[in-house]
């Protein structure tokens, strides 16, 4: 069985909940090859947010992605505060933690399901799912919403926690430890999970550096980052907590990362609430302008770091938004890990990064009449380089020897 | 008259509406497991009424004629299988020489069938969900054959007639380590999780049955649901008694109890594991099952 065939795993696919295309060469069940298209869901929301003022921004961030809803707010928030140097009141940073890593466990349950789901065992896909609910019920609560939260705002956060709420969303995050302790026994002790997933889709911490993939799927190669330990912000530098890596780089232990770092964020929840019981104050500066001036702002997404620029030109408008998602690093380390695994581990190892795409994508320009991808990533390159070369000529600095394509 | 048996009762008819009834259980105590509803009672019913008066696509540039006849011989198998196994269960003393070697091969069909049926789709998700139904094929026949030896070497027959009113076997240990194999065999045969690598949703969507549509997916689904009920049966009637219908109302009723239990231990198993590697089952079952296999039969033989 040496002939090699195409496995189209897209663009619509029972695999994946988004639209995108995944090549897959083999040759029998082993994958030789790797293709990743992309730009099926393109929707400019870069430039769209340049036509918005700085309140509505951060409602269009919200929704680049339905499960990091508040990832993306918490960086854009930080960029703008960064640019127009505004203060935050501790008692926001404290609700901007909590909500936050609330959000980090409902997306690693989801997560959790769907490994379940693309290994075939559905009935962790659906307690996962099950659970994730009870998460859901504690957002509802606190913000009156289950997925987009709507609690950012530039100076701040829009609602308050109430003390007399503090006992109630304690009693329902500890009523989460019971199922999480329960998924992390079946993870860590069942031996055909171990099976499927030991030495699985590996990736190497040189190949992680090299490819500069982020979050869970860089610590469970023993590389240890995380912006929210390195680029303290938001109530981190404020309680106590772990970053949790392991070392293998497989898919187990990209699963290990998750489940734990769930308990880390229990933790953190927990000191939160505390925290929001004694400090008492405004939740909100109220920042009437922004000045001129450029921020950027970091988050440490479920997935790894998404990172925000704005540049302010005054006005009430961003003159610049720039987003990067932590899929847009990770998808890519897909080829490492996949060529030469089976079909069978392609599908888990795809999952593994959690990659979501609609965050990820770019533009591409395909010609109706050929089908034929206009610029592809060798033209976008020669013509980063020749700008470069420009530019250069502009400033008259000779910069590093570029070799061009 | 043998044709009314075969298209209506203990054939066809009869198959079909107690394996859907199976299903029905299947999905239900499914649904139980994941904390979900599940569906109403008729659902496999509509679902099969549905698809019968879906379209029928046929993949262009394939065998027509193959494409076609493939489900068609799964479900004349297993139709077949279920006429011969029960008029063993209702008439133990009339039964053919050898029938037993004949289920053994009829049982075997509707996995060939899928084969044929993804090889003619020419699909390559379907090639290859094909390809791994027929290594699974290699894999657990071995073993569920070394196992069916047990009765046969133990009641000195193969007239399943004479198995099932012979001593049963599971009443030994060479009898229940067969058992043992023999279900994990069936959960392989059903391609049920953790053995559904053919199919496998997440990775092949559908994998054999991707091209199928209308009525001939509605026979695959027949075909599997009436397999959901023929194979415990049988596998009762080898090890384990069968369903007595000549003895009066409680062993009836124990026999039914025993078949729930035998489709229940196979859903609580497809519900408990993930999907294994096509290379893990197959080392699975050449290794483990047929050590525990041949250990049955060598058991058996020394009269335990």
């Amino acid at each position: 069985m040496t002939k090699r065939t195409i496995i189209p795993i897209g663009p619509y696919h029972a695999l994946q909940e988004e639209p995108e295309f995944f090549k897959l060469h083999v040759e029998g069940e082993k994958v030789v090859g790797l293709e990743i298209e992309l730009g099926y869901n393109h929707r400019g929301i870069e430039k769209l947010s340049e036509s918005k003022h700085y309140d509505q921004t951060i409602f269009l961030v919200e929704r680049i992605c339905g499960i990091c809803s508040t990832s993306h707010p918490i960086a854009c928030v930080q960029a703008i505060e960064d640019a127009g140097d505004i203060e935050v009141p501790e008692r926001a940073l404290y609700i901007r933690s909590l909500i936050g890593e609330l959000e980090r466990i409902h997306s690693h349950m989801l997560w959790l399901g769907l490994a379940g789901h693309f290994l075939g065992f559905n009935t962790i896909w659906m307690w996962a799912w099950r659970y994730r609910e009870d998460v859901l019920d504690v957002f509802e609560l606190i913000t009156g919403n289950r997925n987009h939260y709507a609690m950012m705002k530039a100076g701040g956060v829009r609602r308050d926690i109430k003390s007399e709420d503090i006992p109630a969303i304690k009693k329902m995050i500890g009523n989460l430890v019971k199922p999480l302790t329960l998924f992390k026994n079946a993870v860590v002790d069942d031996p055909v999970i171990h099976a499927r997933t030991k030495g699985v889709g590996t990736l190497t911490a040189q190949q992680i550096i090299d490819y500069a993939a982020l979050g869970p799927t860089a610590r469970a190669s023993g590389v240890l980052i995380d912006v929210r330990r390195d680029h303290p912000h938001a109530a981190y530098g404020l309680v106590d907590w772990d970053v949790i890596v392991a070392q293998n780089g497989d898919v187990f232990d990209k699963a290990v990362v998750r489940i734990l770092e769930m308990f880390e964020s229990l933790k953190i929840i927990d000191q939160c609430l505390e925290k929001l019981k004694t400090v008492t104050g405004p939740i909100d500066s109220n920042p009437r302008e922004i000045k001129p001036g450029e921020g950027v702002g970091h988050y440490e997404a479920p997935r790894g770091e998404v990172f925000h620029y704005i540049r302010s030109d005054g006005t009430n408008r961003p003159a610049r938004h720039k987003v990067r998602a932590p899929s847009f690093m990770n998808i890519v380390t897909d080829r490492e890990a996949v060529i030469g695994q089976t079909v069978s581990d392609a599908t888990i190892i795809l999952a593994a990064v959690d990659p979501c795409y609609c965050c990820t994508e770019r533009m591409a320009a395909i010609d109706v009449n050929s089908g034929k991808k206009t610029f592809t990533s060798a033209d976008m390159i020669r013509l980063s380089q020749a700008k470069t070369e420009q530019v250069k000529k502009q400033l008259g600095a000779p910069g590093p020897q570029i070799k061009l394509l | 008259m043998l044709l009314i048996q075969f298209l209506i009762f203990p054939g066809f008819l009869f198959a079909a509406t107690i394996g859907l009834v199976t299903s029905w259980i299947d999905r239900k105590v499914t649904a139980r497991v994941q904390m979900r509803v599940g569906p109403p009672f008729l659902q496999p019913f509509y679902d099969i009424i549905k698809l019968m008066i879906k379209e029928t696509l046929v993949p262009a540039g394939t065998s027509k004629w193959f494409f076609l006849s493939a489900p068609l011989l799964g479900i004349t198998a297993v139709s077949l299988a279920s006429l011969i196994l029960w008029r063993v269960l209702l008439t133990p003393s009339q039964t053919f020489m050898g029938d037993l070697i004949v289920l053994i091969y009829l049982f075997t069909m509707p996995a060939i069938a899928t084969v044929l049926g993804s090889f003619a789709s020419q699909n390559p998700l379907a090639s290859l969900g094909g390809s791994r139904e027929m290594k699974l094929i290699l894999a657990y026949e071995l073993p569920f054959i070394l196992v069916l030896l047990v009765p046969v070497i133990k009641l000195q027959s193969i007239r399943l007639g004479d198995i099932l009113l012979g001593t049963a076997a599971v009443h030994s240990i060479s009898g229940v380590l067969a058992l043992l194999v023999a279900i994990l065999c069936m959960q392989a045969k059903l391609t049920l999780v953790p053995f559904d690598m053919p199919e496998a949703e997440t990775e092949l969507t559908g994998g054999a049955y991707i091209e199928y549509s209308g009525p001939p997916l509605a026979m695959f689904k027949l075909t599997r649901a009436m397999m959901l009920f023929t194979l415990p049966i049988f596998l009762m009637t080898v090890f384990w008694g069968g369903i007595p219908f000549a003895q009066g109302w409680l062993p009836l009723f124990l026999g039914i109890l025993k078949y729930i239990a035998l489709v229940v231990i196979m859903v609580l198993v497809r519900n408990t594991a993930p999907r294994v590697r096509i290379d893990q089952a197959v080392k699975f079952f050449w290794g483990p099952l047929t050590i525990i296999a041949v250990l049955a039969a060598i058991l058996a033989y020394l009269g335990w």
